[in-house]
């Protein structure tokens, strides 16, 4: 029987987007959700993300059970899980964006504001970008996928990232840590690097 | 590399047709935005945009399923402008499939709809449009109605507020440039990009791959807006690219 994919609802505005691209990828079974029980019930989670870190979070901590199914899942159960942009951040233990917030704390590390040291470079970090692998991961290749981000994930822990940009200086790109990957990238809307990626989450076995 | 400069075809869609598009004779149905759009998304464009000018309130659904039927194949940015006058209009487009929207006189007439879509999807997906013409040496005024209706609103001033409001990037069009292929009006992009923090799409008046050069490296814009050099075979986006990388730029391989 086909896996089955929670694609976790909590009003993200690019839902439609993930779901396609997850198809398109592979994905059978998605159960776009905002119901606990699919979300414990799910073979692989994904946490889709736009928007400001503290609307996110609250969004999806006004779900009741929600954050605790995705913690049964993810961190006791040990499912695959990936979180896109913001779904990203929100792994972190705060972000800073509109007042400092409280994340997930799945993944030690702060979302800060990008402050690139030359003041011609743009913030929002638009378009595409370099994915620099800073570490052997079954997820992560070289190539180039779209960003679209004014906060970046600031590890506590070197170990946790897994792939840098640039962006008048080095931005982290992607994190993980055991059962558990962040992209800030935009798999969904980098044509085929990130369908690709959408493929091998589908078939990584952490 | 740093962030790559990107293009963007920019297709006019009318009640659900594209009425100025790509003239593809093997596409199964040229009039189609999906189609285009597949053939864009195909050659590499880095991002698309669909420019409804679709005359009727009634008509405005079918927006809706062409940006639906798009996001199902093309994995590629979708930004979509023309006839978004509220929150609502901005969440259908966004629910549908579009990554960004643009706002242009709604937001002439009332600025604090951009802080109201950013506040509420995020400033990602606002871009906020700006349609100008040189009412005299080094000043421009803000047209709405498609560049024929004054508003006696100075442009620069019009952009910086845009982006104070939160819109993530602005859509800067020059109306006395538009369609005349004779290049961006680069003064205006360049004045506009050197006082906002946020990416500039410099759009109106492409006719050679050297304007688009001209836009990155003179109008201080992040990416290049075109419609008919691309539509009409004359260019394709790998030319665009490698005009780019030529000049020195960061372009995606």
């Amino acid at each position: 029987m086909a896996e089955r994919i929670a694609l976790v609802d909590y009003g993200a505005g690019n839902l439609r987007s993930v779901e396609n691209a997850l198809r398109a990828a592979g994905a059978e079974s998605i159960a776009v959700t905002s119901d606990p029980a699919d979300v414990r019930a799910a073979d692989r989670v994904v946490l889709p993300g736009v928007g400001a870190f503290a609307a996110c979070m609250g969004a999806l901590s006004a779900i009741g059970g929600m954050v605790e199914a995705m913690e049964e899942a993810v961190l006791r159960a040990g499912r695959p899980f990936l979180g896109i942009c913001v779904g990203m951040q929100l792994m972190a233990d705060r972000g800073e964006e509109h007042g400092i917030h409280r994340g997930l704390g799945w993944i030690g590390g702060t979302v800060g504001r990008l402050e690139p040291t030359d003041p011609a470079l743009k913030v929002p970090h638009m378009g595409w970008n370099d994915v620099v692998p800073v570490r052997p991961h079954a997820m992560i290749v070289p190539g180039e996928a779209y960003y679209l981000h004014s906060y970046a994930f600031a590890a506590t822990d070197p170990a946790d990232v897994l792939a840098i940009t640039d962006h008048g200086g080095p931005v982290v790109a992607a994190i993980g840590r055991g059962n558990m990957v962040g992209a800030q990238f935009h798999p969904e809307k980098s044509q085929a690097y990130g369908l690709a990626f959408l493929a091998r989450f589908l078939e990584w076995r952490p | 590399m740093s962030v790559r400069a990107r293009v963007i075809p920019c297709l006019d869609v009318a009640g659900g047709r594209v009425v100025k598009g790509v003239n593809f004779v093997d596409l199964a149905d040229a009039g189609d935005p999906v189609e285009q759009a597949r053939v864009y998304d195909a050659a590499g464009a880095d991002e698309l945009c669909f420019l409804d000018i679709t005359a009727s309130h009634e008509e405005r659904g079918t927006i809706l399923d062409v940006v639906a039927r798009t996001a199902a194949v093309c994995f590629m940015p979708l930004t979509v402008g023309g006839g978004v006058r509220s929150v609502e209009d901005g969440r259908a487009l966004l629910l549908a499939g579009a990554d960004k929207v643009a706002i242009n006189s709604a937001a002439v007439a009332r600025p604090a709809l951009v802080a109201d879509l950013a506040e509420r999807f995020g400033s990602q997906c606002v871009v906020g449009a700006v349609d100008a013409r040189r009412v005299a040496p080094g000043r421009w005024e803000v047209f709405t109605h498609g560049g024929r209706k004054p508003t006696g609103i100075d442009a620069v001033a019009h952009a910086r507020e845009l982006a104070s409001r939160g819109a993530g990037e602005l859509l800067v069009t020059s109306m006395d440039r538009d369609g005349t292929r004779d290049g961006y009006d680069l003064e205006l992009i360049r004045i506009i990009s050197d006082q906002v923090s946020i990416p500039v799409i410099a759009s109106g008046g492409v006719g050679t791959l050297d304007h688009l050069v001209q836009g990155i490296t003179e109008g201080h814009a992040s990416a290049v807006l075109a419609a008919s050099i691309f539509h009409f075979g004359q260019h394709s986006i790998a030319e665009a690219h490698a005009a780019l990388r030529s000049a020195g730029l960061p372009v995606r391989s």
